[in-house]
């Protein structure tokens, strides 16, 4: 019947009846691959299956967390009976086509691709920051272009916004492969950035065009980790960080989080999964940071004040029957949340815990209670904090982070621009021989570790909340909450409080319910289950800005998908199974500071001071 | 922008989103509507118009921009359009173009000083055996010479 169709061939219906008699979705079609004879599953697009027979097809805006934009063209090929090329990312193969991938046609439009995205990509390679890190520059390589074929733009067109305390935007390097568009919008439910004007006047653009700093992005840099090329980048501190290192007056410390150190690896050419933890310690000391801490070690503070606040919550709930009292508590640990919330739920501040980030926190006691038991001027210190993130550098330039007189926290460096920094001091780091922590806040308990994953804040929460209320330690094994783990976007669970000490025993039979989300379009949905009052009943409430939790951050290394970020929480996990210490109150070191320091208890009067803080309503409108 | 041409502009957006639903796809007729009412869209009805509609406001501001037709900033109270493309200038569509910029005094927006027309030179609009043409608001004008331009467009 097909042949009695008048109609062209590249126009003829594609079906798959004639396909050993089989048809549908769920069946098998053969096809031909480069003129190999292969079975694959109906309905799968040809870039898949290309990927599964080991058949490298160049790709600009594919990126696996995001949907099919087919906008780039690159991984065209050729289909036999077609008159022209088709993106083998959109296209679902569902009759027995004959596929070629480098014939002399695909190659020749690839390279006339590359050579246009060329003519208007202005800069040079190595004045970069993603030198050999780009993806449109490996495609140049890979494709052999030794000259502008079509020209190269010599004058830059758009200003620099670097506006942002986080995130750059360079337009001009920008080749509209809408990788940013589709994270800020589907991935993370923003919407900052958009595609604006039409043809050759297309850029992509904030609203009105106005600088970062004024729209409602929340800093995640997600947008970042997905940019092909340079046009997307951090706010680099590293000079400055450079001239405290080699100002003799200046005592620098650096704090390190956990999930750098389960990805810095990767910048050094190692796989992901590798923790560099100790090799991390020798390479930031032999840079000239005076002393290093473990970030966990405020994590594990945090935990001590949140897991407070919210048996405070809860105790006002139920003893005291007040109505003001907002259950579920939010974790406040992500800045890109915070501002997220901020923006887009201003009348649900309340909901969020008080309770600094571990960050804030640890740049809050370096400049009080460590100025103090060190006998250094305060003003001398310079707090820096290796994070995953680039909130973090929004975070620690707030105007009310600065509850210890100086500015709590100087510079956020990410993962990427430490990497950097050791490579310039001339360091392998993965040769490096491994090193601990400085004291006194070199001691960190596995649960300050886990933090990095998501889940891992109310994992480690419940550890200390349950054992605060009950005196055993929590009903799962080897302490590991299986349920808090994960890359579910969404997941909840509950634990029920029974034989409650005398003091909690206003919990005594409360099922004390949570739930952990990640990446903000997930934390979206919570927050309006929040608003249709249908989270009624829960206790405590994870959200982390990034997919994965920390260990997915806008700092960490590029790439990023699903797989590198499972490795790199397996790594987290695997090193926190190893520690003898995991749980946060079991902490030495945080059982002498509220002895020392904060002598009036977790929530305190001198820890409201210090490790909590208070948010702005700031509102969705753009003025 | 005051307060009270906020709301006006508020007010009218719900009355809109009423009538055409809060579906992504009325965005196109209610931004029509809108402007056919107060000329141009401006930022803060943008915005106004995003949520009432649960979308995001770059969004409302990406269609805007992709559209010829669809307007960000003031302009004048009738739009002029002539067409650039071979026909009509082999037959003199610069020219006129360049007597009704004269006539009107306009400024480099296109706009007339008083504020009544602006110019838009565009692409092909079709009426290439008709031309030189000429499209006022929504109205075609076919064939026309300096002389008559000037005159339709003094009676705006």
């Amino acid at each position: 019947m097909k042949k009695e169709l008048r109609s062209p061939v590249s126009q003829r219906p594609h079906t798959a009846e004639d396909v050993n008699g089989k048809s549908g979705i769920g069946s098998e079609v053969s096809i031909e691959l480069n003129g190999e004879k292969i079975k694959v599953a109906l309905g799968k697009s040809i870039l898949d299956i290309c990927r599964e027979n080991k058949i490298h097809i160049p790709t600009l805006c594919y990126h696996e967390d995001l949907c099919i934009a087919g906008n780039c063209r690159l991984c065209l090929v050729e289909i036999e009976g077609m008159k022209n090329l088709q993106t083998a990312c959109s296209f679902p193969v569902t009759s027995p086509v004959k596929i070629k991938t480098f014939s002399d046609k695909v190659r020749k439009a690839r390279k006339h691709i590359i050579d246009l995205l060329l003519s208007e990509h202005y800069g040079e390679c190595y004045s970069c920051v993603r030198n050999n890190n780009c993806e449109l520059q490996t495609l140049a390589r890979e494709h052999g272009i030794d000259s502008y074929e079509f020209g190269h733009v010599c004058e830059p067109r758009f200003e620099i916004d670097n506006s942002s305390a986080a995130v750059i935007r360079e337009m001009d390097k920008c080749i509209l492969c809408r990788r940013c568009v589709r994270t800020c919008i589907d991935l993370q439910e923003v919407g900052v950035l958009e595609a604006i004007n039409r043809g050759y006047e297309t850029k992509i653009s904030t609203f009105l065009d106005m600088p970062l700093a004024d729209v409602i992005c929340i800093n995640c840099g997600q947008c970042i980790n997905r940019c092909p090329t340079g046009a997307l980048h951090a706010n680099d501190p590293s000079d400055e960080i450079w001239k405290a290192i080699e100002d003799p007056r200046k005592h620098v410390v650096l704090q390190t989080a956990p999930s750098p150190r389960a990805s810095i690896g990767e910048e050094f050419g190692l796989s992901p999964g590798h923790s560099m933890t100790g090799q991390l310690n020798t390479a930031a000391r032999r840079i000239g940071f005076d002393k290093v801490f473990d970030t966990n070690f405020s994590a594990d503070l945090t935990i001590m004040e949140e897991g407070t606040e919210l048996l405070n919550r809860l105790k006002k709930a139920i003893v005291d029957k007040d109505e003001n009292v907002k259950l579920p508590q939010f974790t406040s640990c992500s800045p890109g949340w915070v501002k997220f919330i901020e923006h887009f739920y201003p009348e649900k501040l309340d909901y969020l815990s008080t309770a600094k980030s571990p960050q804030q926190m640890f740049g809050a006691v370096l400049k009080t209670f460590y100025a103090e038991e060190s006998g250094i001027d305060p003003a001398d210190i310079v707090t820096v904090a290796l994070m995953p993130c680039a909130a973090k550098k929004f975070e620690c330039n707030r105007p009310e982070m600065n509850s210890s007189g100086f500015k709590d926290v100087d510079y956020g460096l990410t993962t990427r621009e430490m990497a950097k920094m050791i490579r310039e001091a001339g360091l392998v780091l993965p040769e490096l021989p491994k090193s601990g922590f400085d004291d006194p806040f070199g001691e960190a308990t596995g649960s300050g570790l886990i933090f990095g994953s998501t889940g891992g804040v109310m994992e480690a929460a419940l550890r200390t909340v349950y054992e605060l209320v009950t005196g055993r330690p929590v009903p799962f094994d080897g302490l590991n909450i299986d349920v808090c783990r994960g890359m579910k976007g969404i997941k909840e669970a509950s634990v029920k409080l029974e034989n409650c000490k005398e003091e909690f025993s206003f919990l005594e039979g409360v099922d004390l319910k949570f739930i952990v989300a990640h990446g903000t379009a997930n934390a979206k949905v919570v927050m309006d289950m929040l608003k249709r009052g249908e989270l009624n009943g829960y206790h405590f409430v994870e959200i982390m800005a990034c997919p994965g939790g920390c260990i997915g951050g806008g700092g960490q290394p590029i790439p990023t998908s699903e797989s590198i970020r499972k490795l790199r929480a397996k790594a987290i996990y695997e090193e926190e199974g190893l520690l003898q210490v995991r749980k946060s109150h079991e902490n030495p070191k945080i059982k002498y500071i509220y002895e020392k320091y904060f002598t009036d208890g977790p929530c305190g009067k001198l820890s409201h001071k210090l490790l909590h803080t208070g948010y702005i309503k700031r509102g969705k409108l753009i003025k | 922008m005051n307060e009270i041409e906020k709301n006006i502009r508020r007010e009218f957006i719900h009355e809109l989103i009423s009538t055409h639903g809060a579906e992504r796809t009325s965005l196109l007729p209610v931004l029509q509507e809108f402007q056919k009412k107060f000329g141009y869209i401006d930022g803060h009805s943008q915005q106004e118009i995003a949520f009432a509609m649960n979308i995001h406001p770059v969004e409302v501001n990406s269609i805007i921009s992709f559209y010829s037709f669809l307007y960000e900033s003031p302009r004048g109270r009738n739009t002029v359009r002539i067409c650039r493309n071979i026909v009509c200038d082999f037959h003199g569509s610069n020219e006129i173009a360049d007597a009704v910029r004269k006539e009107f005094k306009m400024n480099s927006g296109n706009t007339s000083g008083d504020g009544n027309i602006t110019l838009e030179i565009t692409n092909c609009f079709g009426l290439c055996d008709k031309s030189p043409s000429m499209i006022v608001n929504e109205n075609v004008y076919e064939k026309i010479d300096k002389d008559s331009a000037l005159k339709i467009l003094r009676g705006l």
